[in-house]
């Protein structure tokens, strides 16, 4: 009997056991999802170096932060965190010394998931292999370096609450607003934020700047954001990184593209599409071209812009801009050479597209090596003018400009 | 498999969508006349037509391409102004190690086909995407201000 | 077939070294031996009148020229042919002392065989240096001769005359007369004979050929797309490969997860090797594909520390230093001593990379009992060695069939790739053919190297140098290549022209300090040593004029006066671009001046301003005194080609080094001159009757003096630095 006893206790801890190893599995492969859709790795990996070590740059008005290493070592990464210390730092934003984090890490868009999603990722991130990579020294000034400022900061801003369904909406909408406003943090990059560095509600998804580059207005917004865009446009921008008619994701977007969105299921990218769609309109930031520009061929003045155009972009673009090369590489039609501004078409010229997982005719090489600041205003002068029909002259001492905020 | 039409001929061929059009041509198609130099449409030297217009075949995933009527440089000589590109490069004496010519002339063939009006800042134009580390580029401009002559476009 | 040809050998080596040595004087490259190519013993022997070069041949085969039966010549080029125009040059000498046409002449690639092909002048088998023409200007013409010498005399045999009696013409044998027989009916009978030991070549004025614009003969195929270069060869059974090495140089793999890269449909398989990791498959995009899977983990090793400044530092400090003395002529520190003033000027250069538009290609087919190599090389003796070396076969049991070659300038001087390929293929059993991608290309050059030049001149009352002390701070491209530095510890190449400056001076000193840059390997860059010290002399000598406030037109005429050829070239210059009449407003001239490669070369280019920066190239003019020209049309279009590859350089480029690693992987980020930005090169041929000389890089020294002296000329901004864009300006 005893023995019997004893068997059936090792067979039920084995089950046990068994059980536990495979809700692992889950778990890890549950978390993995998430921490793509929060795109973990593209802040918390630096260049050339191991994914989720950290150490990536961050060139903030008030100084350069340095991503910390979350892989699962104990001395260099998170590999000794206990789970209410890993939840409370997504959540509230607070370090496991109790510091607080800057809102460059995206808390109060973490703060939506609930525990058991964040430990999914915790569950994932401890499965990765440890990586022995010490954090860089943040460079704050003063009074930036004041971290105790920051209690201030999350009492006004921080929203420290759990999504919650709207009963009323669809499961799709649903879905997608806690993709959206949750792991994915959208707003972040695509909503304003005020003088104190915090996303400004009111303007919820209405366009802002981020190192130089515009993420566009994505509110429903016919004439400025994404009304005109069908589902499908949005779920083959989400998944391949271009719409027909609204061009290829670049800078920060681009990114976004290869580490996240393109891993998510389909469902879920049509879920944030039908979020994003029902968003409240905002008309503002930069209209979308409201007619597409007459197709032109190749420029009979002999300017600079025109010059480089032809040296270095006419081999994919083309002149009528409709990149016959390749669907891609269309111009005509794009915000990109419809804003006055140029943000995105200089950070584009200087940085290029690597987006190296991405078919070829999504990349586009960097030219901020080769031309300088007078050469490029030209050749953006030109884009406008040719593309967008601006008549608007871009200045050397712009691109001086955005040469310098670059991101990273 | 994709259905590929180059120099009049229709190919079947069992690639993967997203392999550059270059690269079916030179090694499925050992069409070697088309060449490599960059990868990134930088150097024209893959320069092949596509429905008559130039194209960067390096940068030309060639699912993109199925339906489309491919030129490659060996699929001109039949065209008598084609002929007469090639005439003016020998004239010209415009080869020097000769890598990228296939790739100027399929350029300079596409402006001539293309333009009734041709000079020195078309020539800029159409023909400043294909790099020559010879350098014979004074070659090239007098060979197709030949062509452009001899066939009535040329308007300085 | 080989009984059905007659072979008629040719070159009495004696009198052609003769010739070469009395023709180029002191413009041979001092005495360098590589160890892997020992001074031809053939020519040796030749030279000591104890064999004909022929007796050396096994199988009885000529070394340059073969005729057949069928009166075809077969010319077995030394020289390898990469867009110069060489073979053609040399199928001009032979049928012009042969009497064929050039449509009668088949060229084959000569096989690596140092004791035959020997360049006299390098002293190993290689194609570069500007020494094509120079070295085969006499034994080939003396080939052609020789075997049309046999013929005659085989014909008059027949006819029972004097063969002073008879001439050739067109492949064939005239009598006195009217007779006449085509060569491939006399080859049996001039086969039988002797080797002269009478040879005479023709004189100059009758040449008929030689010196006329010829067309060449590789291009028809190169407008068609038939050309063959190594990048397009196809074998049965071959796979391609591709690779990638340490992006730092020196590093090694550390370890390699290539479970992505073997699902790339297409890739069969990885090969890796201690600082390479190389992916096999059946077309070129799987390959690349294949090694973008690939996640490598590299040692990058020490020289991952170095950044560009570092190198900059350290040539900074090298050049305050003084180094081994090169050449010491008068006496330096008496003549700064009392001289009326002084001037001092650094010049520096930055890495170049070659980027010929072929990316690294070569075909490899390793068996147990031999191995075949199909590559555009300049060095096949050396791609034999590597070969051997690579796979334990004996070096004659590697064959190598060498190719067109699309681009080198210089590039295919190494042959790191050639390795590389026979590493990989030593692997696997089937042949490969290695293709680089462009960026492994640019990354994995071997880099001209950068160097710091100061110049410290003793300045007369009327404004004239009386001598100078030079400071050369660099790697050795000779020690690199080589093994080692000659005994004298100078790079004979670093300073050459510096320690034999053309300008008249009383006093030189020229000190050659090495700094190795360690963070790339260091190799032969179009214009070598030749273009590096012209730079320098050029840009000082200039400074030295506007300081005097002279011409420098004139100015350099005053210390050129015992240099008549010099003088002669630079008189035609300001007459073909009226020198004397200004320039409008807002433009400047510059000029610069040099004895190049056994020619004399001048050139000048004219700026106009656009605003403060931009630079617009109005004109560029070159003149050439290359004396005796054998096909004028390849003179200008290496004076064209030459000159605009330099501009290109001197306006952009600059290979940066951050980490240890090459920052330029393609072209958007080395910038190359496209025909939109492209002058017309004016060139004008100085007539003359001297021995030949090089024209491949003549052009390419003297471009970018010539640029920063107009550039002062028009912004009155004296740039000392290379490339032009880094002080701001822009082509407008």
């Amino acid at each position: 009997m005893r023995k019997i006893i004893f068997g059936l206790l090792a067979y039920l801890l084995v089950c046990v056991d068994v059980m536990a190893v495979s809700s692992d599995k889950a778990l890890v492969a549950e978390g993995e999802y998430l921490a793509t859709a929060a795109d973990c790795v593209a802040c918390h990996t630096a260049p050339g170096e191991k994914p989720f070590a950290g150490g990536l740059a961050f060139e903030l008005p008030f100084g350069t932060l340095y991503t910390p290493n979350i892989t699962p070592d104990a001395e260099t990464g998170i590999g000794d965190w206990t789970d209410d210390e890993f939840v409370r730092a997504l959540q509230e934003g607070i370090s496991r010394e109790g510091e607080h984090y800057y809102p460059a890490f995206p808390y109060t868009s973490y703060t939506k998931m609930p525990r058991e999603d964040i430990l999914a990722i915790k569950a994932y991130l401890f499965s990765l292999e440890p990586v022995h990579q010490p954090a860089r020294e943040n460079d704050i000034g003063f009074p930036f370096n004041q971290r105790w400022g920051m209690y201030l900061w999350n009492f006004v801003f921080l929203d420290d609450k759990r999504f919650q369904p709207d009963l009323d909406q669809s499961e799709a909408w649903n879905r997608g607003a806690y993709l959206v406003n949750g792991p994915g943090h959208c707003g972040e990059c695509h909503t304003p934020r005020n003088i104190f560095q915090a996303t400004q509600s009111s303007e919820l998804f209405a366009g802002a700047d981020i190192g130089g580059w515009r993420a566009y207005n994505i509110t429903s917004s016919d004439s400025h954001g994404i009304g005109q865009w069908s589902e499908d446009q949005l779920v083959s921008y989400f998944s391949e990184g271009y719409a027909e008619g609204h061009g290829v994701a670049g800078g920060p977007m681009a990114e976004v593209v290869e580490y996240s969105l393109r891993h998510l299921s389909e469902s879920d990218l049509r879920a944030i599409a039908t979020y994003l769609k029902a968003t409240d309109p905002k008309a503002v930031g930069v209209p979308r071209p409201a007619v597409k520009p007459k197709l032109a061929g190749a420029p009979l003045n002999e300017d600079l812009g025109s010059k480089i155009f032809a040296d270095a972009c006419v081999s994919c673009h083309q002149w009528d801009g409709r990149g016959n090369q390749s669907p891609t590489a269309t111009l005509s039609g794009l915000k990109t050479v419809s804003d006055p501004r140029a943000s995105n078409l200089l950070g584009i010229l200087l940085e290029g597209n690597p987006a190296s997982s991405l078919p070829v005719n999504h990349r586009m090489p960097d030219f901020g090596a080769i031309y300088n600041d007078q050469e490029l205003a030209a050749l953006a002068t030109f884009v406008l003018s040719h593309f967008g029909r601006l008549d608007t002259a871009i200045e050397p001492e712009q691109v001086g400009e955005r040469r310098s905020l670059s991101l990273h | 498999m994709l259905t590929l039409n180059v120099n009049g001929t229709t190919h079947q061929v069992d690639v993967p969508g997203d392999m550059p059009l270059l690269w079916v041509i030179r090694d499925i198609l050992k069409l070697t006349g088309t060449k490599f130099g960059c990868g990134i449409a930088q150097c024209g030297a893959c320069t092949v037509h596509m429905d008559g217009k130039p194209v960067r075949s390096c940068v030309l995933p060639v699912q993109s391409v199925a339906g489309q009527e491919i030129t490659t440089i060996e699929g001109i000589s039949e065209k008598p102004l084609a002929r007469k590109v090639q005439r003016a490069w020998l004239d010209h004496e415009v080869a020097q190690c000769g890598y990228c010519q296939s790739g100027q002339i399929m350029s300079a063939l596409a402006l001539l086909n293309d333009q009734t009006s041709i000079n020195d800042h078309a020539i800029d134009l159409a023909m400043a995407g294909n790099l020559c580390r010879c350098a014979t580029y004074t070659r090239i401009r007098e060979a197709i201000k030949d062509v452009s002559e001899s066939v009535g476009v040329w308007q300085p | 077939m080989k009984d059905q040809q007659v072979k008629l050998e040719m070159a009495s080596r004696r009198r052609f070294l003769k010739g070469i040595s009395a023709a180029l004087g002191g413009l041979v490259v001092g005495a360098w031996l590589p160890p892997m190519a020992p001074k031809s013993a053939a020519a040796e022997a030749v030279a000591q009148g104890k064999a004909s070069l022929g007796d050396s041949l096994a199988d009885g085969f000529g070394a340059f020229v073969r005729v057949g039966h069928d009166g075809r010549v077969a010319l077995i080029s030394p020289k390898a042919e990469m867009g110069q125009g060489i073979q053609t040059g040399i199928a001009m000498m032979v049928a012009e002392e042969l009497e064929v046409g050039l449509d009668q002449i088949d060229i084959q690639e000569a096989p690596p065989n140092a004791e035959l092909y020997t360049d006299a002048l390098l002293q190993f088998q290689a194609t570069g240096g500007s020494t094509s023409t120079r070295y085969t200007w006499e034994p080939l013409r003396r080939a052609g001769a020789t075997a049309r010498m046999l013929l005659v005399r085989a014909a008059a045999s027949v006819w029972e005359t004097d063969s002073n009696l008879c001439h050739a013409r067109d492949g064939k044998v005239f009598g006195p007369t009217g007779q006449k027989i085509s060569y491939g009916d006399l080859v049996d009978l001039a086969a039988t004979y002797a080797l002269p030991d009478d040879v005479i070549l023709k004189r100059p004025e009758d040449f008929h050929l030689i010196g006329t614009p010829a067309t060449r003969l590789d291009t028809p195929t190169k407008v068609n797309g038939q050309a063959k270069f190594t990048i397009d060869l196809d074998m049965p059974g071959m796979l391609i490969t591709s690779a990638r090495a340490c992006p730092v140089y020196g590093g090694k793999v550390r370890q390699v997860d290539d479970k992505a890269a073997r699902r790339v449909p297409g890739v069969r398989d990885i090969v890796i090797l201690e600082d390479v990791v190389a992916v096999t498959a059946t077309n070129t995009w799987a390959c690349f594909q294949g090694l973008k899977a690939l996640n490598i983990e590299w040692d990058y090793g020490a020289n991952s520390k170095i950044d560009s400044a570092v190198v900059d530092q350290k040539l900074q400090d090298a050049i305050q230093r003084d180094g081994v003395v090169a050449t010491e002529k008068g006496a330096i520190d008496a003549s700064l001593q009392a001289a009326s003033s002084k001037f001092e000027a650094v010049y520096e250069q930055p890495f170049l990379s070659r980027s010929p538009l072929e990316p690294m290609s070569c075909v490899v087919h390793v068996r147990d009992d031999g191995c075949d190599l199909w590559v555009g090389t300049q060095v096949p003796g050396f791609a034999q060695q590597t070969a051997a070396a690579v796979t334990g076969l004996k070096p004659e049991q590697v064959k190598v069939h060498n190719q067109w070659i699309g681009g080198a300038f210089g590039r295919r001087l190494d042959f790191d790739f050639i390795t590389q390929a026979v590493r990989i293929a030593s692997k696997v059993s089937y042949p490969v053919k290695l293709t680089w991608s462009r960026e492994e290309d640019m990354t994995h050059d071997l880099y001209r190297p950068q160097y710091a030049d100061r110049m410290t001149a003793a300045v007369n009352g009327e404004g004239f140098p009386v001598g100078w002390q030079h400071r050369i701070a660099g790697g050795s491209i000779f020690a690199r290549y080589v093994g080692s530095l000659p005994a004298s510890g100078v790079d004979p190449d670093a300073v050459e022209v510096a320690v034999d400056p053309i300008y008249k001076l009383d006093s030189l000193k020229v000190h050659f300090i090495r700094e190795e840059p360690e963070v790339v390997p260091v190799s032969w860059w179009r214009g070598v040593g030749v273009l590096r010290s012209t730079f320098a002399i050029e840009c000082f000598v200039d400074e030295l004029a506007h300081n005097a406030g002279k011409d420098p037109l004139s100015y350099r005429k005053t210390l050129l006066a015992h240099k008549p050829r010099v003088l002669t070239a630079l008189d035609l210059l300001a007459s073909k671009v009226a020198w004397d009449s200004p320039v409008p407003r807002g433009r400047g001239r510059g000029l610069a001046v040099g004895e190049v490669f056994g020619s004399i070369v001048v050139t000048m280019v004219e700026l106009s301003a656009i605003g403060e920066k931009g630079v617009r190239i109005e004109r560029l003019v070159t003149v050439v005194d290359c004396g005796l020209v054998t096909n004028p049309t390849s003179v200008k279009a290496q004076m064209e080609g030459g000159t605009l590859f330099g501009l290109s350089a001197a306006l952009f480029n600059e290979i940066d080094i951050k980490g240890g690693q090459v920052q330029q992987e393609n072209f958007h980020a080395y910038r190359q001159l496209r025909i939109s930005e492209a002058p017309p090169v004016e060139v004008h041929i100085v007539p003359s009757a001297e021995a030949p000389g090089g024209v491949g890089e003549a052009g390419t020294a003297l471009i970018g003096p010539a640029l920063l002296n107009a550039v002062n000329a028009t912004f009155g901004d004296r740039v000392r630095r290379l490339p032009l864009v880094r002080s701001g300006y822009f082509i407008a």
